[in-house]
């Protein structure tokens, strides 16, 4: 059996499983167990690996205390052996540090690989585009530079293309979840962060707010429509063609705290985005922004090690800081 | 519960021997604690190092000679405070409640020093408010000079407590505290000396 | 001058909610109560010198179990609310300000003041009386503690009906807690409560250090003690470490707010993400903080109701320091999806999960301790045993969570929700209640009823998976948390029904208990033995309740289950009599210190909390003037006679 068609089968009993555990089976409301993107299928395998790995502890203990528990009780004729004094087993306390040893190295093997593997383009294939996402109060703005287009509250894709989103905020943090296509990230202001996704096949995907960021919270909930590339394309010209532009004055009227209903423009000022994340940056700090946001597609691998060099010359010994863009 | 007796005993001395050691050893742990709060204090301001968001830089405003006299100030009044313990030891009063008050004169003066290099700093613009690295400065300076000036009340309590009780086993111990806490102040403030001051005009 | 006065009373007091008018009536009547009661049978002098000035441990230890208990209720309150508000879709019965004040009060009073003061009062009802020993090593600084927290928390819960809660969640996330997004009080409560009230916790941390390194009895090694004092010994070194992080924290984002410093706002400079960094750092040994003691309780429970030696002693000792240790370098897993760098994330994945190494192992230990053992049901072992699973469970979804590409999903999401809960309510509450059930007769003299706690225990458990099993589902659909409101579009209603018919089944849980403490003080099964479950250790030897002074001898130690080790030689007739030799007994005076000291600190909060800095600075003189007064006082402790003692025992019934 290839290792592919084990880890199906695998997935299958799990399935079985999980479904019994969650009473409803997995019908498509479980968003993060229907993954629609090489991403969420990423990190639905790692959810079903870690599921057996930790079951193998969890069912044998539980079958293991049921028994013990009814063995051992103390009505008058039980038979079972009791020994008040023995208190100590080399061999057993030895094996029983060795199995969870093995289950963290098993785990943690398939955990760093697939860290290393989500900070990639998820298919190589297609050179990814880019789509710069904003969290406000209390909605989300998203410019797409290639296009020069943007949107409020609605986020519209190509099928099949790998998107790299810029994850920023001009408001408190917040993170930018779409389970059906892949986990989140933060979005914090005067920093961009990360993120490739990718729908497979057209269709629509709730998206979420999912770092608490005060009264209107709640609402910054969206929807991500994937459709053909050339669906895709006569949109941007629809687009381009029917809605009005975006001033600094609407970004300025959008900033303010409050809900909203979803907006189309046909164009948004000039590096606005990069201002965004450098208004709260200063003096040489933006060249960092600068450099790092506009990359060329394709360009990955320099980009990489420019971030990897960044790391080992970091002195701090406090992760989340070495992206900041403050932090020079 | 507790209905309160007073008696002498002979083994009262034992006891109390024991009870001052127990004092000593949670005193230490304090100042583990202690070390974690400027531990972090110090990451803080490490991260805050360059974040002058366009507002003036400690190499634009140190004045190394005012810190140099503070750091010799400081550093002799922590070899006073070890002679105070020698006085001690050698069971004389006076000579230890004299070495007290020369320790307290130079920490009192470490402390007006600082608040005049405060004042020329926020004459010169450079503020709490001023930018994140300012922030941290402040907190990181100010919570030691903080420290030095409870230990200056501290000393005065324990110099009246020894002109009325003289050296004993509960007064001993405050003094092995005290000194315990100045020297780790002295300590403390080498770090921030190269750390902020040294590595700030580099 | 009239319109002023309404001015301000408008923005002081919190308007605009029947709740909070509801709340208000009965804070007042019952204030009114209390004053009456203690007027009426002139009960103040006796509150004063039995109560508010005691420096006796068990005391103390009372003390902080009702404060836990009276949280618990107030947090319990607030979470049956939050269910309530998300039983059904669209519901509008709280709106998102109320709903966002009640999570962060929730999670707040629940970890704070809640766990902290019920881990606490096991702490001083517990361990000196384990060790053999008098009192604490100090018992001045151990009434301050005390004070100190009940204070703080009464700073925290004032929030309530003065000024406004803080709604930024229960950690306080900038730039939200900010001024900019946060005016008003509420956050400053949040800040000084907290600030307050752990100042105390550090004392405690370093009082119980020393207390367990040099109070035990004569004879005892540190490799004969107890497992639940090798289980404070380990939270308290986590205490000493992580709480100096939690003050500097508290007092960077206060100088944020108040003095327009800039550590962790957006601009000038300031880096919110360090918050995120430090908080975490103080926050995640926190959880190990409150939940290695509950382990240290099971080891004691399931030793004594399996009629039989703990196994693996030393595993058991080993693994509670290497989670001691290991717990100050996890603290990145609450931010995987920040963005850091890939070696980073491996890192601090791998390291959470090294934390289910050691806890794995105490599990294979409690199973094997019950193998070839005896089992009685009793309450504390029902508690226990019940923990065992859903604390496996609980820690197989946390392991989950460290897998880092696969927590993306998860973050902030009800998975997450269910599996802290899990673990808070499967490891935390399960432990203190089942160690306040055992320890109970020890501290008050008699039992807790059996069928009142039956009904309570499985209204508790039953209501515990039904509450928080469809959460992970509820995660896995997306549902985030603190979401006040949701549609009927993503199918989220039926599971989150479910949910908070669990909710309301532990509230019942809760009524059982509070009914069958109110019962057991009249009814209850008198403990007249000292040894009301065939215990193991010295706690057991000495009558019950514990006299004030605890052992009118030194016990001398020679055993690891020393107790349990003289009843056997008793038993086989091979037990020599050491003829007691009684001298008058060494204790510390009562102090009102302490209690002065701590409502200067709460002056000084609630000056602060307003921006009133002349009250903040009465408070400052205050705690000055009390630390001073203390320094110069010199006739601290006294010496209770031997015929005093002899009295006392005689009178509960032991002849020495």
């Amino acid at each position: 059996m290839s290792g592919g068609k084990m880890l199906r089968h695998i997935q299958f009993w799990i399935l079985a499983v999980l479904g019994t555990v969650l009473l409803t089976g997995c019908g498509s409301e479980y968003l993060v167990l229907n993954p629609k993107g090489p991403v969420a299928e990423t990190q639905y395998n790692l959810i079903i690996i870690s599921t057996i790995l930790v079951a193998v502890i969890i069912v044998p203990v539980i079958a293991l205390t049921a028994f013990i528990v009814y063995r051992y009780r103390d009505t008058p004729g039980n038979k079972a052996t009791y020994k008040p004094e023995w208190a100590h087993s080399t061999t057993l306390e030895v094996i029983w540090w060795i199995i969870p040893i093995v289950i963290v190295a098993l785990l943690g093997y398939f955990t760093v690989r697939d860290i290393y593997l989500l900070k990639e383009n998820p298919n190589k294939e297609v050179a990814p585009m880019t789509i710069q996402v904003t969290a406000l109060d209390w909605k989300w703005m998203f410019t797409y530079p290639e296009q020069n287009i943007a949107t409020v509250n609605h986020l519209e894709i190509p099928a099949g293309v790998p998107i790299r989103f810029q994850v920023s905020a001009d408001a408190p943090m917040n993170s930018f979840w779409v389970p059906e296509l892949g986990g989140q990230i933060y979005a914090m202001a005067g920093m961009a962060t990360e993120l490739y996704l990718q729908a497979d096949e057209p269709g629509t995907f709730a998206g979420f707010s999912s770092n608490f960021s005060g009264e209107g919270f709640a609402k910054m909930q969206f929807n991500v429509v994937a459709k053909p590339k050339e669906e895709f394309d006569n949109w941007v010209k629809e687009v381009k063609g029917t809605t009005p532009a975006m001033t600094k004055a609407d970004y300025e009227e959008l900033r303010k705290p409050g809900v909203t209903d979803k907006f189309t423009y046909s164009a948004f000022p000039e590096g606005m985005f990069e201002e965004i994340v450098a208004k709260y940056g200063h003096g040489h700090d933006m060249d960092y922004v600068m450099e790092k946001l506009p990359a060329p597609a394709g360009d990955k691998s320099s980009n990489e090690t420019s971030q990897n060099t960044q790391q080992k010359t970091e002195s701090h010994n406090m992760p989340g800081m070495n992206h900041s863009s403050m932090n020079h | 519960m507790a209905q309160h007796h007073d008696h002498g005993h002979g083994h009262d001395h034992d006891h109390h021997e024991e009870h001052e050691q127990l004092k000593v050893l949670g005193f230490w742990i304090f100042v583990v604690t202690d070390c974690v709060l400027f531990g972090t204090l110090f990451a803080t301001y490490a991260v805050m190092m360059n974040s002058f968001a366009g507002g003036p830089t400690g190499q634009e405003l140190f004045q190394l000679p005012g810190v140099i006299a503070s750091t010799f100030i400081l550093l002799t009044s922590s070899f006073t405070s070890g002679l105070a313990v020698l006085a001690m030891n050698k069971g004389n009063v006076k000579q230890l409640i004299a070495w007290l008050a020369v320790t307290g004169l130079l920490g009192l003066s470490f402390v007006v020093l600082e608040v005049t290099e405060f004042m020329h700093l926020i004459s010169e613009g450079a503020t709490m408010g001023t930018s994140g690295y300012w922030s941290a400065f402040y907190t990181l300076v100010g919570t030691h000079g903080l420290h030095v000036t409870l230990g200056l009340f501290w000393m005065t309590a324990l110099i009246f407590q020894l002109k009325r009780r003289g050296i004993t086993a509960v007064t001993r111990r405050k003094i092995t505290n005290l000194s315990l806490y100045w020297h780790f102040l002295d300590v403390v403030w080498i770090f921030l000396f190269t750390v902020v001051y040294l590595m700030g005009v580099m | 001058m009239w319109e002023n006065i309404k001015d301000f009373a408008s923005t002081f007091f919190v308007t605009g909610d029947p709740l909070i008018y509801g709340a208000d009536v009965s804070i007042v009547l019952s204030m009114v109560a209390i004053v009456f009661v203690l007027t009426k049978y002139k009960k103040w002098g006796w509150l004063w010198r039995e109560w508010l000035t005691t420096v006796d441990h068990k005391r103390i230890g009372i003390m902080y179990l009702i404060a836990s208990l009276l949280m618990l209720f107030r947090g319990g309150v607030d979470a049956l609310l939050m269910r309530l508000q998300l039983a059904f879709p669209n519901v509008e019965f709280l709106n998102s300000e109320h709903y966002n004040a009640i999570f962060t009060t929730h999670g707040t009073i629940m970890i704070l003041f809640m766990a902290m003061p019920m881990m606490f009062a096991l702490f001083n009802m517990v361990v000196p009386l384990q060790l053999g020993a008098r009192d604490v090593a100090y018992p001045f600084l151990n009434a301050l503690s005390f004070w100190l927290f009940m204070l703080g928390a009464m700073l925290f819960n004032l929030s309530f009906v003065i000024g406004g809660s803080p709604d930024a969640g229960w950690l306080s996330y900038p730039p939200l807690s900010q001024n900019e997004f946060s005016p008003g009080p509420g956050q400053n409560f949040y800040i000084w409560g907290i600030q307050i009230s752990g100042i105390g916790s550090l004392a405690t941390g370093i009082n119980f250090i020393v207390t367990i390194l040099k109070m035990r009895a004569p004879g005892m090694k540190l490799s004969k003690m107890p497992l639940f004092s090798w289980s404070v010994l380990s939270s308290c070194i986590m205490i000493i470490f992580a709480f100096p992080i939690l003050t500097v924290t508290l007092a960077l984002l206060f100088l944020d707010r108040f003095a327009g410093a800039h550590f962790f706002t957006m601009d000038g400079g300031g880096n919110p993400m360090m918050y995120l960094n430090l908080i975490w750092m103080w926050g995640h040994p926190e959880v190990y903080i409150v939940v290695v003691p509950a382990f240290g309780i099971f080891s004691e429970i399931v030793a004594t109701f399996s009629r039989k030696k703990i196994f693996g002693y030393k595993s058991m000792v080993w693994a509670m320091m290497i989670i001691a240790v290991v717990s100050f370098f996890t603290w990145a897993h609450h931010f995987f999806t920040m963005g850091t760098s890939a070696s980073v994330i491996a890192f601090f994945a791998i390291s959470t999960m090294v934390v289910g190494i050691p806890t794995g192992v105490k599990v294979f230990n409690w199973l094997f301790t019950m193998y070839r053992g005896r089992i009685s049901f009793k309450q504390p072992m029902l508690w226990t045993i019940a923990f065992i699973p859903c604390f496996v469970i609980g820690g197989a979804t946390g392991v989950m969570l460290a897998v880092a590409p696969a927590d993306y999903q998860y973050h902030n999401s009800y998975f997450l929700v269910a599996h802290f809960h899990q673990v808070l309510i499967g490891g935390v509450v399960f432990g203190y209640l089942a160690g306040i059930y055992y320890w109970w007769p020890k501290l008050f003299g008699f039992k807790l009823d059996e069928k009142l706690g039956k009904w309570g225990f499985w209204f508790w458990n039953i209501g515990f998976y039904v509450c928080f099993m469809p959460q992970y589902a509820l995660g896995f659909m997306g549902m985030t948390r603190r979401y006040y409101t949701y549609g009927w579009d993503r199918g989220w209603a039926d599971m989150n029904l479910v949910s908070t018919v669990g909710a309301f089944m532990m509230g019942i849980g809760f009524i059982f208990q509070v009914w069958q403490i109110a019962y057991s003080i009249k009814h209850g099964e008198r403990d007249t033995t000292g040894d009301p479950w065939n215990g193991r250790t010295l706690e057991w030897s000495i009558p019950s309740p514990a006299p004030f002074y605890n052992f009118a001898v030194v016990p001398q130690v020679k055993e690891m289950d020393d107790w349990w080790a003289t009843k056997e030689a008793k038993a086989n007739g091979t037990y020599k009599e050491q003829p007691a030799k009684l001298e008058p007994i060494h204790m510390p005076k009562n102090s009102g210190i302490p209690f002065i000291m701590a409502n200067f600190w709460f002056l000084v909060g609630f000056g602060f909390t307003f921006g009133w800095v002349w009250m903040a600075v009465i408070g400052f003189i205050g705690v000055f003037a009390c630390m001073w007064a203390r320094s110069f006082q010199y006739d601290t402790d006294y010496y209770v006679p031997v015929e005093e003692v002899r009295r006392t025992e005689a009178s509960l019934g032991r002849v020495v």
